[in-house]
C-alpha cells in the first residue's frame, strides 16, 4: 500500500480516534501522541490492513486498547498527576467564568464517568455510531452497550440539574 | 418539532433507545434558541456533543518520517546481518594468524631451550677438557726438567 492511499483510509478517521484518545486521557498533548502511536502502527500493519473489512473499527479499537493501557501505566498516573495540579492552580476567576458555562460542565462531568461509559457516550453521542458497531469495537455485549449508555447519559443529566439547581450553571 | 415528541424523543434517549437519526433531531432542536423551560438542562448535552465533533487531530502526519521508519527497520535489519558476517570472518581470520603466531612463538622457544641445553652441556665438557689438559702441562714441564738435567 502506497502512502498517499494509506492516508485516503486514514484521513476520514483520524479525528475520531484523536477525540476518543482525548476522552480517555483528558490531556490535548497525551492524546495528540496517543493518535501518532496509532498511526504509525496501522502503517506498520498496512500489509494486513487490506484484510480487514472495517479499518475504522479495528483503530477505534486499538486507540481504545492503547489508551487503557496508557491510563494503567505509571506514566499516566503521574501525567494524571500534573493534569489535576495545573487545574486547581488555575486562577478563581479563570473557574468561575468556567462554571457558568455550562457546556463546559458537561465535558467536566464526562471526565468523572467509568472509562466503559466514557467510551460509550462519546462513540454514540459524539461520533454518532450504531450501537452494534459501538459492541463490535468496545468487544461488548450490545445490550451492556445500551444499558452503558442509557447509565451514561442519566447520570449527565443528573449531574447537570445538580449543577443547575445550586445556582452555579 | 411539537413540544409532545421532543418529550417522548428525550424519554428514549435516556434509555438508549432511540436512533441515531432521532438523536440527530434532538441534537438540532436543542441547538436552537428556543428551548422549553422544563427541558432547559437537556441543552447544555447536546450542545457540547456537537461542540465536541469539532475538535481536529491538528499534528501533521509526517509520512515521509513514517516510511522512512519503516524501510529503515528493513535496511538496518540487512545491513547489519552483513556487518555482523564481515566482523565473524574478519574475527576468524585474525584470531587464526594470532593462534599460528603463538604457536610459532612456542616452537622457537622450546628450540632455544634445547639448544641452550646442548650448549651448556658443550660448555661442561670443554671445561672438563682443559682441566685434563692442565695435567699434560705438569707433565711436560716434569719431562722438560728430566731432560735438562741430562
Amino acid at each position: 500500500m502506497q502512502q498517499s492511499e494509506f492516508l485516503n483510509v486514514v484521513m476520514p478517521f483520524k479525528d475520531k480516534l484523536f477525540r476518543l484518545a482525548k476522552r480517555l486521557l483528558v490531556s490535548t498533548e497525551e492524546a495528540e501522541d496517543a493518535t501518532q502511536e496509532i498511526l504509525l502502527k496501522l502503517w506498520s500493519k498496512k500489509k494486513a490492513m487490506e484484510n480487514y473489512n472495517n479499518v475504522e473499527a479495528f483503530a477505534m479499537t486499538m486507540t481504545k486498547n492503547f489508551c487503557l493501557d496508557r491510563l494503567k501505566s505509571k506514566q499516566a498516573g503521574n501525567l494524571k498527576l500534573v493534569h489535576s495540579n495545573y487545574e486547581e492552580k488555575g486562577s478563581q476567576l479563570q473557574t468561575q467564568i468556567e462554571a457558568k458555562d455550562s457546556v463546559n460542565w458537561v465535558e467536566r462531568i464526562m471526565e468523572e464517568l467509568p472509562e466503559q461509559q466514557k467510551m460509550v457516550l462519546q462513540l454514540r453521542d459524539v461520533e454518532e455510531y450504531d450501537l452494534s458497531e459501538i459492541a463490535k469495537m468496545l468487544d461488548m455485549q450490545p445490550t451492556a452497550v445500551r444499558v452503558a449508555l442509557s447509565r451514561a447519559r442519566k447520570t449527565v443529566r443528573e449531574k447537570l440539574v445538580q449543577k443547575h439547581n445550586y445556582g452555579i450553571g | 418539532m411539537e413540544l409532545d415528541k421532543i418529550e417522548k424523543l428525550v424519554e428514549k434517549y435516556l434509555e438508549a433507545e432511540t436512533t441515531v437519526a432521532e438523536e440527530k433531531a434532538l441534537k438540532t432542536y436543542f441547538s436552537e434558541e428556543k428551548v422549553a423551560p422544563h427541558l432547559e438542562e437537556y441543552a447544555p448535552m447536546f450542545q457540547y456533543f456537537s461542540i465536541a465533533k469539532e475538535e481536529q487531530f491538528t499534528q501533521q502526519l509526517k509520512l515521509d518520517t513514517l516510511a522512512s521508519v519503516t524501510s529503515k527497520k528493513k535496511f538496518n535489519y540487512k545491513w547489519l546481518s552483513v556487518a555482523a558476517a564481515g566482523l565473524l570472518l574478519f574475527g576468524i581470520y585474525f584470531g587464526n594468524v594470532y593462534r599460528e603466531n603463538q604457536i610459532e612463538q612456542e616452537k622457537a622457544r622450546i628450540a632455544y631451550q634445547d639448544t641452550k641445553r646442548a650448549l651448556d652441556l658443550l660448555a661442561e665438557n670443554f671445561s672438563k677438557g682443559t682441566e685434563k689438559v692442565a695435567y699434560l702441562n705438569q707433565f711436560e714441564e716434569t719431562k722438560q726438567k728430566i731432560y735438562n738435567k741430562q
